[in-house]
Parts: C-alpha cells; sequence; structure tokens
C-alpha cells in the first residue's frame, strides 16, 4: 500500500470515525448519568442535520443560522424525552427504559417521516467542495470541519466536566447517585441536563456529517449502532473511551473498504471489535468491575 | 400431582383457544396468516424469555440465528432439492452449532457488554445473507422454498400450518415451563441474581449460560425452519437488527421471566402493526406511542398488568388472592 | 497430626489487589470435624482468605489442600461440587425465590436427571425433584425455617435470611462449610441460637467448619481452634484460650480501637 491511499484510508476513516465518536459521546453521557443506553441518540443524530436542512429551507436564514437552530431544536427534544418518558417512571428497571428509548426513537423517525417522508436531503457544505491535494491523498474541505469541530466539541466537553461545578456533579452522579444526592446534587437536574447535552452532541455530529453524506428520516439507526459500538468498545463510561471508539472503528471501516471489501466493511470492523471485547472484555479503556464479596 | 394439575390447566384453556381460533376468525385467513407469523415469533420469544427473563443474560443475535435456520433449510431443500426433513434437521442443528461457537466466548462478556457482542454477530451474519448472493440470493430474497410435507400430509393451507405452528408454540411452552420448574431453571434464575452465590452452590455457570442459550437458538432454530416453508421466500431485511430488537421488546413487553407474558408479547407485537395499518400516515407513530406508554405503565409487561387485574378483580369480589 | 485428618490447609498463600498485599504467606489449616475460626482486625484478610479458599479470589502464590487434595487451580463450582461450600457476609440470597427453592438450588449438584428429563417430565425427574425437596426441607427444619418455606425469599427478615443462607449451603451437603461474618447484623438472641446451630453442625451433621466472624465473644464460645489474621499475615494460631493471651494479637487489636 503506498502513502497516498494510506493517508486517503486514515482522512475518511477519521472524518467518519469523529462523527461515531460524537455519537457515542452521546450514549456515554446519558449512561452516566442513568444506567441506560438511550437508543434514540441515532435520532438525535439524524434530527440534528435533517433539521438544518429544513430551517434552510423554510426560513432561508443562512446556513450558520439554519445549523444554530438545528441544533437548539434537537437540544430541545432531549429535554422534551427526558421530561415525558424517562423522568415519570425514573425509578423503572433499565431494560423497561431502554424500551421506553426505542418507542422514542420508533415516534421520533415516524414524526420525520410523516412532516417530511422518506426523501433524502443535501446540506450544503460549509465551505465550498473544491477537494484539497495531500501528499497524493484528496481531503474534501467537510472533512477539516468534522475534524475540527468534533476536536472542540470533544474538547468543550472536557472542560466541562472537570472544570465546572455542574460537569463535576453530573459525573459524580454517575459514581454514586446516593452519595450524589446527600451532598446535595440533584440527581433529577442532572439526568435532564445529561439528555440535553446528549443530544446537543449528536446533533452537532449530525449536522457536520450531512453535507457528506446526505440524511434521511432512517440514518439514525445505522449512526446509532455505530455509536453503541464505539462506545462499547472505547470502554462503557468513559468519554475519552467513546471518543477513540468511534476513530477507531471509522478507521477499521476505512481500511476495511478500501484494503477488503466495501460491501463486508462493517463485518470486518465488527469482526474486529467482537475479537478486541473477548481479548478486553471491558473495552479498550474501560475499568473491568470487580464483583465484590 | 396438584401442581402439575395446577400447572396443566391454563395449557389445556390455552389449547382449547388455539382450536377455536380458526373458527372465531370465521376462517378469515388474513388474520390466520398474522396469527401464524405471531406463533412463530412466539417460539423465538419463549426461548429468548429463558435467556433473557431467566437467566438474565441478553442475546441482540437472535434475528440472525432464526435467519441461519431458515436460510440453511431453503438452500439444501430449495438449491439442492434434499429432502424437508435434512433441510429441518440441518436447519436447527446449524442454528445450534453456530450458537455453540458464538456463546462459548460471548458469554464470558456481560450487560451492554454482550449485547454488543451478539449485535455484532447478527451484524456480520446479516451481511453474510446480503453479500454471499450465490448462495443465498442477496437482498431481493432467495425464492422457491418448497412447502412443508410431514409424513404425506402437505401443509399448504393456511388453516393447516396455523396448527402445526401454534402446536409447535405448546411444545415449546410446555418444555419451557418444565425447564424453570427444573434444577436448571433454579441454576439459571440463581445465576441472574449472584453469579457469586450460584458457583458456590457448585453451578457451573458458564455452562448453564451456554446451555441455555443453545437451547434457545433451537427455539430460534426451529421458528426459523417453520417460517421459510410458510412463506417459500426469505430475505435478509426479515433478520436484521430491527428484528432482534423487536425480539427483544416482545420479551419485555410480554413480562420478562413470564412465559406467558412472552407469548402475548409477541402476538400483540405482531398484531397490533396490522390494525394500525387503516392509519397509514400515522401507523409508525402510533406503534412507538403505545410502546413507550405501555412501558411506562405496565412496568412487568402484559403478564404483570393481567395479574394485577385479576388480582384487583377477586379483591372486589371478597375472595382471597 | 497426621496430614490426613487435615481438611482444609493453605500453604504460603500471597494475594495482591493492584499494589496492596492483601495476603502474604499465609498458612492456614483447618482440622477435620473442628470448628475453627479466622479472626483479625477489620481489613486483615480475613474475607479475602476464605475467597481464595472456596475459589472466588485467584491466589498470585501457594496452594490450597482441600480434603487431601490440592484444588489451587479449580475454579469456585468444582470446589463446591467436591464439597467446599460456603456463605457470604453480605447475603447472597436468590431473591426472588421462595425460601424452599433457594434451599433446593443448594442441592444442584445432588439432583440427579439430565436436561431431557427436565424437558420433558421423565418419571427419574419427579423421583429426584422429590427426593431434592425433601432434602432442602430437611434442612429448613434443621435451622427452624420450615414453616417460612414457601414465602419469597425477599420478604424473609434479615437475621432469618442468614438462617436461609446456612439452609442453603447444608442442602449442598458439604464437607467443609465456609462461614463469612455469620453472625453479622445479629441481635444477641440470634446469635445465641447461631452459635448453637454451629455447633450442632459440626456435632450432628460432622461438617468441618471455618468461620470468619468479628463477634469475640460467639468464637471463643464455639471455636475449637483459632487463627489470627493482621494485616495480610498469620500472626498467631492456636485454642482460643492461648489466643486470649497472646500479647501480639491483643497489640493488633488494642492498635485497632487506638488509631
Amino acid at each position: 500500500m503506498d502513502l497516498a491511499s494510506l493517508l486517503q484510508f486514515l482522512a475518511s476513516g477519521l472524518t467518519v470515525g469523529s462523527t461515531y465518536g460524537l455519537a457515542a459521546l452521546g450514549f456515554t453521557i446519558i449512561f452516566n448519568t442513568t444506567g441506560i443506553i438511550n437508543f434514540a441518540q441515532g435520532e438525535f443524530v439524524m434530527l440534528g442535520g435533517i433539521l438544518a436542512v429544513v430551517f434552510m429551507h423554510w426560513l432561508d436564514p443562512g446556513l450558520p443560522a439554519a445549523i444554530l437552530l438545528a441544533v437548539v431544536a434537537t437540544t430541545l427534544v432531549g429535554l422534551l424525552m427526558e421530561r415525558l418518558t424517562i423522568r415519570p417512571v425514573r425509578n423503572a428497571s433499565a431494560i423497561n427504559l431502554i424500551i421506553v428509548t426505542i418507542g422514542v426513537s420508533i415516534t421520533i423517525r415516524g414524526l420525520v417521516m410523516l412532516f417530511w417522508g422518506k426523501d433524502t436531503y443535501v446540506l450544503p457544505a460549509f465551505s465550498g467542495m473544491a477537494p484539497i491535494h495531500l501528499l497524493g491523498a484528496t481531503i474534501i474541505p467537510q472533512s477539516l470541519w468534522i475534524l475540527g469541530i468534533a476536536v472542540v466539541v470533544l474538547a468543550l466537553l472536557k472542560g466541562f466536566f472537570s472544570r465546572t461545578i455542574f460537569g463535576r456533579a453530573m459525573l459524580a452522579c454517575s459514581f454514586e447517585p446516593r452519595a450524589a444526592r446527600l451532598v446535595g446534587i440533584s440527581v433529577e437536574r442532572m439526568v435532564m441536563a445529561s439528555f440535553m447535552l446528549s443530544a446537543f452532541v449528536g446533533a452537532v455530529g449530525g449536522v457536520i456529517l450531512t453535507p457528506l453524506t446526505m440524511t434521511s428520516y432512517d440514518v439514525g439507526v445505522l449512526l446509532g449502532m455505530k455509536g453503541f459500538a464505539a462506545c462499547i468498545l472505547g470502554g462503557l463510561g468513559n468519554p475519552f473511551g467513546a471518543a477513540a471508539g468511534g476513530l477507531i472503528l471509522g478507521i477499521l471501516e476505512a481500511f476495511g473498504a478500501g484494503l477488503v471489501s466495501s460491501a463486508y466493511k462493517d463485518a470486518i470492523a465488527f469482526v474486529v471489535i467482537l475479537g478486541i471485547l473477548l481479548w478486553k472484555p471491558s473495552g479498550l479503556f474501560g475499568v473491568p468491575d470487580t464483583e465484590r464479596v | 400431582m396438584s401442581s402439575t394439575l395446577r400447572q396443566l390447566t391454563p395449557v389445556a384453556a390455552f389449547f382449547l383457544l388455539v382450536l377455536a381460533t380458526p373458527f372465531l376468525l370465521r376462517h378469515d385467513y388474513y388474520y390466520l396468516s398474522i396469527l401464524t407469523m405471531a406463533g412463530i415469533f412466539a417460539i423465538i420469544v419463549l426461548g429468548l424469555n429463558l435467556l433473557l427473563g431467566f437467566a438474565g443474560q441478553i442475546s441482540l443475535g437472535h434475528g440472525a440465528l432464526f435467519g441461519i435456520a431458515a436460510y440453511t433449510t431453503a438452500v439444501l431443500t430449495g438449491t439442492y432439492g434434499l429432502p424437508l426433513a435434512v433441510g429441518a434437521v440441518s436447519g436447527v442443528g446449524l442454528t445450534a452449532l453456530v450458537a455453540m461457537l458464538i456463546g462459548m466466548p460471548v458469554l464470558k462478556l456481560k450487560g451492554y457488554y454482550l449485547a454488543m457482542a451478539t449485535l455484532g454477530f447478527g451484524l456480520i451474519v446479516y451481511i453474510f445473507f446480503n453479500e454471499a448472493i450465490g448462495l443465498t440470493g442477496g437482498p431481493s430474497g432467495f425464492v422457491g422454498i418448497p412447502v412443508l410435507e410431514v409424513f404425506g400430509f402437505v401443509f399448504d393451507s393456511d388453516l393447516s400450518y396455523f396448527y402445526l405452528v401454534w402446536s409447535m408454540v405448546a411444545v415449546a411452552l410446555l418444555t419451557s415451563l418444565n425447564l424453570i420448574h427444573s434444577k436448571y431453571g433454579r441454576a439459571l434464575m440463581a445465576l441472574h441474581i449472584s453469579e457469586t452465590a450460584a458457583q458456590s452452590m457448585g453451578i457451573n455457570i458458564a455452562r448453564h449460560k451456554l446451555f441455555v442459550f443453545v437451547l434457545s437458538s433451537v427455539y430460534a432454530g426451529i421458528a426459523g425452519v417453520l417460517y421459510a416453508h410458510y412463506l417459500n421466500f426469505v430475505a435478509p431485511s426479515s433478520f436484521g437488527f430491527h428484528f432482534s430488537v423487536q425480539l427483544i421488546t416482545m420479551v419485555v413487553l410480554g413480562g420478562m421471566a413470564s412465559l406467558w407474558g412472552g407469548i402475548a408479547g409477541a402476538v400483540f407485537l405482531t398484531v397490533m402493526p396490522e390494525f394500525l395499518r387503516f392509519y397509514e400516515n400515522l401507523e409508525v407513530i402510533i406503534y412507538g406511542l403505545i410502546l413507550i406508554l405501555c412501558m411506562m405503565f405496565l412496568p412487568k409487561g402484559l403478564a404483570g398488568g393481567v395479574c394485577k387485574l385479576l388480582s384487583n378483580v377477586r379483591r372486589r369480589f371478597g375472595r382471597e388472592p | 497430626m497426621s496430614p490426613d485428618n487435615v481438611a482444609l490447609h493453605c500453604r504460603n498463600l500471597s494475594v495482591r489487589f493492584g499494589g496492596v498485599m492483601a495476603l502474604c504467606d499465609v498458612d492456614f489449616r483447618v482440622v477435620q470435624g473442628t470448628i475453627t475460626a479466622l479472626i483479625g482486625p477489620n481489613g486483615a484478610g480475613k474475607t479475602t482468605l476464605l475467597n481464595v479458599v472456596s475459589g472466588l479470589v485467584e491466589c498470585c502464590s501457594g496452594t490450597v489442600g482441600l480434603l487431601g487434595q490440592d484444588m489451587t487451580r479449580v475454579p469456585a463450582w468444582a470446589r463446591a461440587q467436591a464439597g467446599v461450600v460456603r456463605t457470604f457476609q453480605n447475603l447472597e440470597v436468590f431473591t426472588t425465590m421462595s425460601v424452599l427453592e433457594n434451599v433446593m438450588t443448594g442441592a444442584h449438584r445432588d439432583v440427579r436427571y439430565g436436561v431431557l428429563g427436565a424437558l420433558f417430565k421423565t418419571p427419574r425427574y419427579f423421583l429426584e425433584e422429590r427426593r431434592c425437596r425433601a432434602l432442602a426441607e430437611e434442612k429448613l427444619e434443621f435451622v427452624g425455617l420450615f414453616a417460612e418455606r414457601s414465602l419469597p425469599a425477599w420478604e424473609l427478615p434479615y437475621g432469618r435470611q442468614r438462617l436461609l443462607e446456612l439452609a442453603r449451603a447444608l442442602a449442598a451437603q458439604p464437607q467443609i462449610l465456609l462461614l463469612d461474618e455469620p453472625a453479622a447484623g445479629l441481635n444477641t438472641r440470634e446469635t445465641q441460637a447461631l452459635a448453637g446451630l454451629i455447633r450442632r453442625i459440626r456435632d450432628e451433621l460432622n461438617i468441618t467448619v471455618a468461620i470468619v466472624e468479628h463477634d469475640m465473644e460467639l468464637i471463643m464460645r464455639i471455636s475449637d481452634a483459632v487463627t489470627v489474621l493482621h494485616f495480610g499475615q498469620v500472626i498467631a494460631s492456636g485454642a482460643p484460650f492461648e489466643i486470649q493471651k497472646n500479647p501480639e494479637v491483643i497489640a493488633a487489636y488494642l492498635g485497632e480501637d487506638a488509631r
């Protein structure tokens, strides 16, 4: 394999991988405050993209404003979801809550289909389509946007979790909800915040990906599945692991598609993930849970 | 034994209901075929309930196991013209074998990690169904699966297939009920609650997990064979991630660790979309909303809801529950 | 003492958790037919030692000899099948099952029918289930829980759940019974009853008992031998009255109180 195609695979892998990473971050944030996997995470990603398109067409406020509106709207959807379907039954068992999130994801898909049909939509690229040539590889400017914004979001989240009181409180209630409540942290507020935050992160991922891959009502399923895979691969509950898991998954797919076959790229990626899980049963950066006797 | 008798009464009632259903539906073949499908799914759900509800191990790969059996019998009888018995036995056998090979390493994982690994397995199998076009016919499906024939009797009518499928449901139900009232059932529930305590009682956890995983794959395999020869056509889309998630939903919606509930969940989730057809565009939304509301207000599923209702009725009429 | 009447013999056991040495070169032996206590201040490694003996924690070095065999590498379930059964400090009752089913689960290894027997309820199934049930009821009677046999286990009060664990362990028909703080959370009267019960387990059922316990009074009253752990090391072992006078043991306990 020559340097050019190596670079090409790496670039496309990192691009796709960082959106997986953002989806995975969304899973991680909600998992950390509630202990459940939110099956509607992929729908947040889908909503980010499709709402941006919708706002562009309806209001025509210019791309940046449409994007902002889409992200805000999706964050509100996250808030609504928590308020209406999670908070009323917050003491239910994890599996029940997970089925509730499956119901929410089906409903959101149904609503999008009702309003905007099954068509495929495009969003204009943030800064043109003229490819950049680098050491023989061709990179679309949107790729750089995706990478850049993903890095910024990651850095902001890191700052949020380690520097701000609110972020630290959120981490605290993931470790020990009862203790968090005892020291005066409102777990309810943290759960609500986590749904908004992960909807936000998902929407950002959706918005930046859409100019590259287009969107439709059902893209969330696959993105959600990849995001879940990424956060398991990195080690559930570890935000850094989730982001890294996303990048690894993206790179695996890109090289699988480039070197073996694009039809089997997902299969190759998942075979590798299975192998890694058998080698490290708590993911790459996860802490093995030790059962206390 | 009186306890056996008490167990058998609902089973007998169930049998009568199954026998009567075609007459109650006035032989409406459309509804009969939907209920046949529901029965096929109920068989998988019964096995999955043993795995998830009793042993506490999740699988998002049962859609794929179901598919392996369906494709195996399809290819053997359809492409190679082998006898149906060979197709059926190899379908179930291969499914069990694959489950064993996958289960041995994968069942060491826990919770979401197990979910991920079985999901990955399901996805890989799904991609194989799509891409191995020479064998499976690819995304457009496999046509020309022969009609089921047992000892010269041809199951070519909806009525006969309905009875065949639901007798299999009854067999699956009875064997599952028997299993949970045995030392194996106790061991599964024990390892669900505390693996530490279970192994300290001499229960080989890994072996019991593998056993229930393979057993549930046998149920899925039987369902797969019935499915293939009922529709005479299979396509990969029936065996994907969506279907695996739907199976889990059937178990939870019916009521975890309730075998009767599982059957109810399978029937409910199969029949409901048919009624929602009338609402065209709203179909998916209503389906989603019903799912949300059921899970929010029936935390123990349909089975739990019915139990609560019964005990309320009994209290009303002054009888001890 | 000849080695063939030693039921449990750990030699040079060491266990490390990360950087912490939980057990360091520990020798621990339990003579057949005795009640042997394992005591020590908090964090001395008593439960860890019990976990190593029952196979839940692997040791870094050393050997675990049980019933005359080297079982260092034998998994927990196989040790239990060989006759080494334990109870837990934090109750590990199977909460969703009935009291009787809990105890029947204890008899798992002794119930002899195959999967087909279970799926199709063969005559063998009925025979064996009846035997298992009788055995479980006998053990429930032994600990005094017979009346509560059809209750769901989670409905039992704490002290009764402890007895349930004991009955469940006895149903496994152990040769060596490992008890991890069986008196924790019991009131004085319950502890008294427990002392009598443990003695009867030794005398009537001929089961060798190794017990980890904080209640000194209980230990001194029922045990035939005592081993003292401190910071993962054995600092003394001998008869109860010797241990009570041992200056090192007194210092270890006083040190804990002074802290």
